[in-house]
């Protein structure tokens, strides 16, 4: 029965939204925390991808969604019930993995079919065989049920491995970096497919990878991980606008960064005396104490590259240019701030002029744009 | 240097050579060529010794050869999931097994096996007072036990070698489609070893059915083809030995290329 509250009432609205959830949740390899403490929710039908390094407890945290590793301590629960020790057979979950781990011995329509069969008591074979042509349609490769796995590409045994997942309806699909092997068109394209998938079939999608512009581009949610544990988790937009660390900007887009000491600003703004003797004013998001070290983060489209100077610009000089389109990036060099990143919009770029290596130029930024974030 | 490649070849595959050639003698000594005749295949294939010879071998071989596949494949299967110096240390083991001396194996058989019938046979006279007890011997059973044990290091090498290379995700991602373990196992690892099995099977026949040393020891009463063609040698060789021997050569021969073919094709479909 449904509570008229569950409407208003955030507390019962979310344990009923989350399709699964650790719980404290820590693995432990011998002395190495793989999950350190995790607690987090993942909520019905979103995209939430998983970003960090290698090593950095991502891929231990969707195994033990998957049912491969068992928590050392804390909890998991899928859909609510405690799964910590159900093996991965018994989990109504399925995997992409990484090098897809298709069936050498069973022809495409078999390793599909494969979840269906082990049911018991078995599904009719008619039932099979239709569930298996729509999911073959639905990955866009119609009539390749009879092919053997080794005479398809890699894009295409991709495919095989995320229908063989999504013929099952689970109520979590999880990828583990399921786009890594394949070149840089292709992925664009499968990007774009999976997201479309996504929303079509309403199941919820864990990714893992280590891809910043793939869990960008892809998911509802990102959790940056870093030594077993979600350093920050937010929508694409909020941990690229809002990184709470210097970890979380390096990582999420490029970013500039000027190093130096803090010091409280009026109006809630902040300081940052660089070792050369300048100070740089920034927004300041997370609490940061007098004399700490922290970083002033510019992203490289905040910084404006002008030929004369207006007021408090930096003088620079111009070392690369790379032509990318749309955008032009520039590698600038300040004789005390070292090197930073530019990116000027085509526009900007057509009624500033071009810059060649070599030129020199000035930066400047809205003090609104830069953040000033703990250097960790 | 590539006529003394040349040399060790000719030395290596003349003997053989001229032994299929003689067999194939019309005359009755084996170092005179009179002529073109197949009667000696006849006269072996219908000489009751011979077919008695070849049918202990054939039982034998086939015998052993289904245990060594057996436990073979269960003891590379256990050996997988070992991990480290313990592992290591098994696989050295199997491979020292491999390279021991038959005439080792077969000394050493012969007297673990005497000392269990020692102990064994006291006991069934105890049970059976009647003096119509059954007796332990050599025969049937030891042949089969010692060429199954030999055997069983040939299949354990060849199937560790293919689950090394097998991707073991698979097994993760049977699991992750809802297949219990004992399900994997049949629809996934053992379809998957499968070419090896048979392989591993094809070679401990073949070794089981040529091999005289091991045989010589623990044959008791029994006579295997080899045995046979070792104490006829000793009355003169015939062109009938030499038919004999030809025919061995072509069934092991034969059965060696079907093993290759069968592990080579398996490497190339289950491999990646």
């Amino acid at each position: 029965m449904q509570s008229p509250f569950n409407e208003i009432d955030p507390g019962a609205r979310d344990s009923n939204s989350l399709i699964a959830e650790f719980r404290e949740a820590t693995k432990r390899y011998g002395d190495v925390l793989a999950a350190d403490a995790l607690s987090f929710g993942i909520r019905r039908g979103e995209f939430l991808s998983f970003l960090g390094p290698s090593g950095c407890g991502k891929t231990t945290a969707l195994r033990m969604l998957a049912g491969f590793e068992v928590p050392t301590s804390g909890i998991v629960l899928l859909d609510g019930q405690r799964v910590n020790e159900v093996p991965a057979y018994r989990r109504p979950v399925n995997m992409v993995f990484q090098h897809y781990a298709l069936f050498p011995h069973l022809s495409v329509a078999e390793n599909i079919a494969y979840g269906l069969l082990q049911r018991r008591p078995r599904p009719d074979r008619a039932d099979v065989a239709r569930k298996v042509d729509r999911a073959l349609e639905m990955v866009r490769l119609p009539g390749f049920g009879p092919r053997r796995i080794w005479e398809m590409s890699g894009g295409q045994q991709q495919r095989v491995a995320l229908a063989r997942a999504i013929v099952n309806e689970p109520k979590l699909l999880l990828l583990d970096e399921p786009l890594a092997a394949l070149d840089r068109k292709l992925r664009r394209e499968m990007q774009i497919e999976l997201q479309t998938l996504q929303r079509q079939l309403g199941i919820t999608f864990v990714l893992v990878t280590h891809d910043q512009e793939e869990a960008l581009s892809m998911s509802d949610r990102i959790c940056i991980m870093r030594g077993g544990k979600i350093v920050q988790s937010g929508s694409p937009n909020a941990l690229y606008d809002e990184p709470i660390s210097r970890y979380v900007a390096d990582f999420v887009g490029k970013s500039n960064f000027i190093e130096g000491v803090f010091s409280h600003g009026p109006d809630g703004t902040g300081r940052i005396l660089t070792p050369s003797g300048q100070l740089f004013e920034g927004r300041v998001s997370q609490p940061l104490a007098p004399n700490a070290k922290a970083s002033l983060s510019i992203r490289p489209e905040q910084i404006e590259l002008t030929h004369v100077s207006r007021g408090g610009a930096e003088q620079v000089t111009v070392i690369n240019r790379i032509f990318l389109g749309e955008h032009t990036e520039y590698l600038v060099r300040h004789a005390a701030l070292g090197d930073l990143l530019v990116l000027v919009a085509r526009q900007a770029e057509a009624s500033e002029g071009g810059f060649a290596p070599g030129d020199t130029a000035f930066i400047g930024w809205a003090k609104s744009t830069a953040l000033i974030l703990v250097q960790d | 240097m590539r006529l003394y490649a040349l040399f060790v070849y000719v030395f290596l595959y003349l003997p053989i050579a001229v032994i299929a050639i003689f067999s194939l003698n019309a005359g009755r000594h084996a170092s005179q060529f009179t002529g073109f005749s197949t009667q000696w295949y006849a006269k072996a294939l219908s000489n009751p010794f011979v077919m008695e010879a070849l049918w202990t071998s054939f039982v034998v071989a086939l015998c052993s050869a289904i245990i060594a596949s057996i436990f073979g494949t269960m003891a590379a299967l256990g050996l997988q999931g070992m991990k480290g110096r313990v592992r290591v240390l098994a696989d050295a083991l199997i491979y020292v097994a491999v390279m021991v001396p038959g005439i080792v194996i077969g000394i050493a058989t012969l007297i673990a096996l005497v000392t269990l019938f020692g102990w064994i046979n006291p006991l069934l006279a105890l049970l059976a007072p009647e003096g119509r007890a059954p007796q332990l011997a050599m025969g049937y059973g030891s042949l089969i036990a010692a060429h199954a044990l030999f055997s069983m290091s040939l299949v354990i090498i060849i199937l560790r070698a293919r689950l090394a290379g097998m991707d073991r995700s698979l097994m993760e991602a049977s699991a992750d489609l809802y297949a219990p373990p004992l399900a994997t196992f049949r629809q996934v690892t053992l379809p998957l070893i499968f070419p090896g099995i048979l392989a591993g099977f094809l070679l401990s026949f073949t070794f089981s059915f040529d091999d005289f040393i091991i045989a010589f020891f623990v044959a008791g009463s029994e006579t295997t083809l080899p045995i046979y063609v070792f104490s006829s040698i000793r009355r003169g060789v015939t062109p009938e030995i030499n038919a004999i021997g030809t025919m061995v050569l072509a069934v092991s021969l034969l059965l060696l290329i079907v093993a290759q073919l069968i592990l080579r094709s398996g490497t190339r479909k289950g491999g990646r």
